[in-house]
């Protein structure tokens, strides 16, 4: 059976990335298409969710700053698994060596500075752009993954199979990636939803204080930024982007949990 | 006292228990046994009302005058612990780790209301007292005890209201055979002098045949034969009881094999593992392994016998070249054995470990599971799928079952999946951890006739390590039993057994619960 937390979840989350996809081939009106005339239009036929202060389209914008949030959030996941993940398999299977201990400690330096204020000192520093804002975000999930592979991969190495995968004499980078890998793969994927639910927040946080994504690529933090002035004339301004982010981190989290309830071993066990 | 009358349940519409009848006297001790599966347990959560959920029930439970399939939540939580106590296989993980075994032994009393406060803790002393734990604090946490003390515990809480029905699940499976004897006598003891009925659930019946008035053997969730026991064990009346005493007492046909040279020596071997880290200071070195030396003969099978903790599973690992040693030497065919031996020596000595569950990567086909130790070749022979095929069929399997994961295959047949794959490097040794430990009796026959079957005609020889003395005496040659890391008594199986020398090894046989008293005494009736 399909949990349902899964289905809640993947529904708004496939909206996103379809209304993103699609952006590529066609918006109703071209982003940097400012017309001064056509100003804070309300909702209608020609602009289906209005128009912002520039006259610039709300539905475009929010199509490709759909892009913008995804494609922040998935390099920086993909940052995160990427370093993260092979570092927590060699802590793992060093396990006590001085190796481990290095990594973890590195681990638990990362994570004792605040992520979001590092990560605006790291765009501040070097320039706000989408490519900082991506490692900014991106580095604080290499702890995170880390420790996830670490722990998951450390109750496998006591396994039967892993001893007789070392009787048959395979080396401990290789049983690693044979047997620990593909055995904490559900772990790091539904790890992995969760990492990218934060992505889409702090890129709409940096963007939001002007250190992310920068004019004229449209971004959910800045549309955000932009509204606030006009919060009580023109609500729907923020209150688009806003449940956009909303219904995208609510949607990567309920994905999460559904794939955890899917992929759990010890549920999949009770169930066959 | 408490009968269960035509009790059947489903769960799910799939039926689990069948017409099951059973009649408890106070003071009786009942036996339920049976396979894995057979639903002795699910018969045991029936008669305390707590079946799992979309379980229905029909039929009837009495307990004296109520009838527990139509008694309500409120009251069966009241009747469970004061009625109803039951103890359960695993003592690691049936106590609360974070509270002392005093508030344990006390909660049960406070919840039923029994007792508040000091004079709970009082009566809660004094059933930590009947249980033969005296000597320890009520403040003591559980990881400061043993397993047979925990179990203990496990009893003094469950007996804590005198409860008039104990349910004892599997009570001794996963305690030492000397500690098996002591928690059974408790259990029988306790039985008799306050008048309690007692529900023994095991797969065991050498167990049974030592502690029972009555015993019911089930099959697939039915009772397919109970009486007294001794007319049980004598008669059999059913096959299946036949079956499962034949299995238990199998003995596995052995062709005398022409030993020759040691091919395995391990000489004055010793394993130190550092001592716990406590803050910035190690505790004192322990010498989990100290000085043990034995050869395994070419054609040979060596039992290697002792209770859990003793070293026999750091020595194993030592064995097979996966733990440095600290001193003495491990010389596999004139080799030394090392964690860096070379791949073509390593070939040469495999393992089949105990659990049939965690001994394969779940996302693995079987053919590629026992290929795996092709990887020890200087490159996998372009007809692997045919030696696999081979080794499949050498352990009576389909080599159809190539394509299977190994979650389609039952214990039995997955025990066999870990002996191909040991096969596959036609190794000298083979090294056989508990290797059918965690079987059923019958399917244990099976395993303990391919593996005698496989030594005569490949010439290999075993390293049986066990801790059940009735296996190593059918399936070895010589035997070696191991205390505290030293070997402290060896010699040719049929003579340890009968004549032991050793202390420990007298024990251990004196423990080890056995089958033969029953047997001889149907042989003068028959």
């Amino acid at each position: 059976m399909i949990p349902r937390a899964l289905v809640f979840g993947a529904v708004p989350t496939l909206f996103f990335i379809a209304a993103a996809g699609l952006s590529f081939l066609w918006v109703p009106h071209d982003v940097t298409d400012l017309s001064i005339a056509d100003r804070l239009q309300p909702m209608s036929a020609e602009y289906l969710l209005g128009t912002d202060q520039f006259g610039r389209d709300i539905l475009s914008m929010l199509m490709v700053g759909a892009r913008t949030s995804i494609a922040v959030a998935l390099v920086a996941v993909g940052i995160g698994i990427g370093l993260g993940v092979p570092l927590g398999l060699a802590a793992a299977a060093l396990r006590g060596s001085l190796l481990d201990e290095i990594i973890m400690r590195a681990n638990d330096l990362v994570f004792a500075f605040p992520s979001l204020v590092i990560a605006i000192l790291i765009t501040a520093v070097f320039g706000p752009s989408a490519v900082n804002a991506i490692l900014a975000i991106g580095i604080f999930n290499i702890p995170v993954f880390a420790r996830v592979a670490r722990g998951g991969a450390m109750s496998l190495w006591t396994l039967d199979y892993v001893l007789a995968a070392r009787t048959a004499g395979k080396g401990r980078s290789r049983i690693s990636i044979e047997h620990i890998l593909p055995n904490i793969a559900n772990l790091l994927v539904v790890q992995a939803t969760i990492q990218f639910s934060l992505g889409i927040l702090a890129e709409a946080a940096l963007s939001y204080v002007g250190l992310g994504a920068q004019p004229p690529t449209p971004s959910w933090g800045r549309m955000l930024a932009e509204a606030q002035t006009m919060i009580y004339t023109h609500p729907m301004l923020a209150i688009l982007p806003g449940l956009a982010i909303v219904l995208m981190v609510l949607g990567l989290n309920l994905l999460g949990d559904g794939l955890r309830d899917l992929l759990d071993p010890r549920l999949r066990r009770v169930r066959s | 006292m408490i009968r269960a009358t035509n009790l059947s349940v489903a769960i799910h519409g799939t039926p689990i228990l069948q017409n099951v009848s059973l009649d408890i006297a106070a003071g009786q001790i009942v036996g339920l046994v049976g396979e894995s599966g057979s639903g002795k347990s699910m018969t045991a959560l029936a008669m305390m009302g707590l079946l799992p959920d979309g379980a229905v029930a029909k039929g009837a439970i009495q307990l004296f005058e109520e009838d527990l399939l139509q008694t309500d939540e409120r009251r069966l939580c009241a009747m469970r612990g004061q009625e109803i106590g039951m103890i359960f296989q695993e003592p690691m993980t049936a106590l609360n780790p974070v509270q002392t075994i005093g508030d344990q032994v006390s909660e049960t009393l406070t919840v039923h209301g029994a007792a508040n406060g000091d004079a709970a803790r009082k009566i809660a002393r004094d059933r930590l007292d009947r249980v033969g734990l005296g000597h320890i604090g009520m403040a003591a946490f559980p990881h400061e005890l043993s397993g047979g003390q925990r179990q203990r515990v496990c009893i003094a809480a469950a007996i804590a209201l005198r409860p008039k029905l104990l349910i004892a699940d599997e009570p001794t499976t996963a305690l030492d055979v000397t500690t098996q004897a002591q928690i059974l006598d408790l259990l029988r003891e306790l039985s008799r002098s306050e008048d309690m009925a007692l529900l023994l659930i095991t797969h065991d019946l050498a167990v049974v045949a030592g502690m029972a008035d009555h015993v019911a053997v089930m099959r697939n969730g039915e009772i397919v034969e109970q009486g007294a026991t001794s007319t049980v064990m004598r008669d059999r009346a059913h096959p299946y009881t036949r079956a499962l005493f034949a299995a238990s007492a199998h003995q596995p046909e052995q062709t005398d094999m022409p030993v020759s040279d040691a091919i395995l020596e391990v000489r004055n071997v010793v394993r130190i593992y550092p001592g716990r880290r406590n803050g910035l200071q190690r505790g004192s070195p322990l010498r989990a392994v100290d000085g043990v030396s034995f050869a395994l003969k070419k054609g040979e099978s060596l039992g290697l016998v002792g209770e859990s903790g003793c070293g026999k599973s750091t020595l194993t690992r030592a064995i097979l070249g996966l733990d440095p040693i600290q001193g003495g030497s491990i010389v596999l065919s004139g080799n030394p054995v090392t964690p860096h031996m070379p791949r073509r020596q390593r070939a040469a000595i495999q393992v089949v470990f105990q659990d049939p569950y965690g001994s394969f990567n779940p996302r693995w086909r079987v053919a590629r599971i026992v290929a795996e130790p092709f990887h020890l070749l200087p490159r996998r022979p372009p007809d692997w799928r045919d030696q696999v095929a081979d080794a499949l069929s050498a352990v009576q399997l389909a080599p159809g079952d190539m394509k299977k994961y190994p979650h389609e295959f039952s214990g039995g047949q997955r025990q066999r999946i870990a002996i191909a794959r040991a096969l596959i490097t036609k190794p000298d040794v083979l090294v056989l951890d508990e290797a059918v430990s965690a079987l059923d009796v019958r399917i244990r026959a099976q395993v303990l006739d391919l593996l005698a079957d496989l030594r005569a005609r490949l010439g290999l020889s075993y390293l049986f390590i066990s801790h059940d003395l009735t296996v190593v005496r059918a399936i070895t040659d010589r035997v070696l039993v191991m205390q505290s890391g030293r070997i402290v008594e060896r010699g040719e199986t049929p003579e340890v057994f009968d004549a032991p020398n050793h202390p420990y090894t007298q024990a251990l046989i004196a423990a080890a619960p056995r089958l033969d008293d029953v047997e001889n005494a149907g042989d003068i009736d028959a």
